[in-house]
């Protein structure tokens, strides 16, 4: 038996999406060296919606293609879609992960939350300049 | 295909094969029984004993067949820690970075009240026998040091050691795992008292090993029932497999010092080559090495992805990263050189086996240089290191 799915082995092969997006409009970034896995997700948004979507990740297999799936999953989604995102779902899309790798989904579902927190902090930020400049 | 994780396992040698096969086939008598085919796998047996005694310069009564190397560590420790229990003596001293088979065998004994005391391995992986006498106490009832390093490979003096047991009356024991048939191993000249081996790391069958034991140390039963192996370890006998064991030693005896030399020639181009990679460190000191052993750690990426894309390019190699262990911490002995959680999650171990050529060696240099240098191109760590947001370490 292989250790991942073909999924898995597919997207760790061909990560889709990867790389930065410059002056993104949220920004996450989740994880820690210390456990092994660190992912930053960058979101391009235009009218609540996720235009673009990359990703840079440290970390195992399982890692880089939880991050992958994790991204084609949200692009081209509403926000209030994407903020559903679930790791069980990231998982599911890559037909299985092994039970000790869980924690990879689970990290790319954190990773996608702070992406979007970050947008909607910077939204809210902005509306309340908009608000001092008028 | 390139096979670099001849510490995990080897290929078993055409003639430990046919040894086994033979024997299977013809000799399947039980050693046990007093009829002719039974006999003659009690010659095959003992044959095999003597065997093994000789590459190490031991009696082959001292030789127990074990079904490897862990089962060899469990009872040379138990046996040598009943023996200090008798006389009071509850302390032993072993390193931080043993084997799971020690170090457990050692925790087990610690929740029975016994006393441990784990030497530190320093950054070159290497145990200071100053620092083994000065742990010594009048209890101290066992000294379990590895002579060889499993992960990295470093090559304890063991002989010094050996010579410092002696000298306070204390039992030595060594996992020799990685180092018999790789490197000379006398159990005379290297005043060792108890060591252990396991045949699949010299191309010999999985599943068989054994335990060298001093005469007069006294052995615990580990296995209770018949009265095979003078009744330490009860159960008929893995003839073919001991047999095996046997003659994949002796051949790997025959041929040491040239296979030694050829693969210190393979392994300090690999280590010039790996070198090359920016911000990358080797693991363990450079020459009291084994003849195979590479471990490399490289800031920015983690190991089991660097893993699974040279398994992509027909490379088998091994790391200590945490996702290849299913826990949370990167390798023990890579904590224990002092290496920090964010560069020994990015280690690889190559063990070289005796038939590496030198395009293997470039093939290997340059699949590691593109693979590494692949995974840097989108990790966070990488990209913070570069911008100078964070210090590298290596
Ligand atoms: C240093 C060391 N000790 C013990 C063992 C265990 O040997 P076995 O697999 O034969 O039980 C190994 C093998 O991984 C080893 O490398
Ligand atoms: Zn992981």
């Amino acid at each position: 038996m292989a250790l991942y799915s073909e999924k898995v082995m597919d997207h760790f092969r061909n990560p889709r999406n990867v790389g930065v997006i410059e002056n993104a409009d949220g920004v996450g970034e989740v994880g820690n060296a210390k456990c092994g896995d660190i992912m930053k997700m960058y979101l391009k948004i235009d009218d609540d919606v996720i235009s673009d979507v990359k990703f840079e990740t440290f970390g195992c297999g399982s890692a880089i293609a939880s991050s992958s799936m994790a991204t084609e999953l949200i692009k081209g989604k509403p926000v209030s879609e994407a903020m559903q995102l679930t790791n069980k779902a990231v998982a599911e899309a890559l037909d299985g992960l092994p039970d000790y790798k869980m924690h990879c989904s689970v990290l790319a579902e954190e990773a996608i939350r702070s992406a979007l927190d970050d947008y909607y902090k910077k939204k809210a930020e902005n509306e309340i300049r908009d608000l001092h400049d008028r | 295909m390139i096979y670099a994780d001849n510490a995990a396992t080897t290929k078993m040698s055409s003639r430990a094969i046919e040894t086994m096969v033979s024997l299977m086939k013809e000799t399947f008598g039980n050693p046990s029984s007093l009829y002719t085919i039974g006999q003659r796998a009690k010659e095959v047996l003992e044959q095999a004993r003597k065997d093994v005694a000789e590459v190490i310069g031991a009696d082959p009564r001292e030789i127990l067949f074990t079904s490897g190397g862990s089962e060899a560590d469990n009872q040379a420790i138990i046996s040598a820690a009943k023996i200090g229990e008798k006389k009071g003596k509850k302390h032993i001293i072993s390193s931080a970075f043993e084997h799971h088979a020690v170090l457990h065998t050692l925790e087990k004994l610690k929740k029975e009240g016994y006393e441990i005391t784990l030497l530190d391995v320093h950054e070159d992986g290497l145990v200071r026998p100053e620092e083994l006498e000065a742990a010594i106490r009048e209890d101290t009832c066992l000294v379990t040091i590895m002579y060889a390093n499993n992960e990295i490979g470093t090559i304890q003096p063991i002989r010094e050691i050996g010579a410092i047991c002696r000298k306070h009356g204390v039992l030595f024991h060594t996992d020799a795992v990685q180092a018999i048939a790789h490197v000379p191993v006398n159990v005379v000249d290297d005043n060792i008292d108890l060591l252990s081996s396991s045949a699949h790391k010299f191309h010999g069958p999985k599943g068989v090993g054994f335990l060298y034991a001093k005469k007069g140390v006294l052995l615990s039963n580990l296995i209770e029932g018949g009265a095979q192996e003078r009744g330490k370890r009860a159960g008929t006998e893995n003839v073919p497999g001991i047999a095996a064991m046997a003659a994949a030693l002796k051949e790997a005896a025959e041929h040491l010092e040239e296979n030694s030399e050829k693969l210190k020639k393979r392994r300090d181009q690999l280590i010039a080559g790996l070198r090359e990679i920016p911000h990358s460190a080797l693991n363990g000191d450079e020459t009291r090495r084994l003849p195979g052993n590479v471990n490399f750690c490289f800031e920015g990426i983690e190991g089991e992805s660097l893993l699974l894309l040279l398994d992509d390019k027909g490379i088998s190699a091994s790391s200590g990263s945490a996702c290849t262990s299913g826990s949370l911490d990167p390798s023990h002995v890579l904590l224990a050189i002092g290496r920090v959680h964010d560069v020994a999650h990015g280690s690889l171990r190559l063990s070289l086996g005796e038939d590496v050529t030198e395009e293997q060696i470039h093939e290997i240099i340059q699949s590691v240089k593109e693979v590494v240098e692949y995974l840097r191109s989108f990790s966070p760590i990488w990209r913070d290191l570069m911008a100078g947001k964070k210090p590298f370490i290596l």
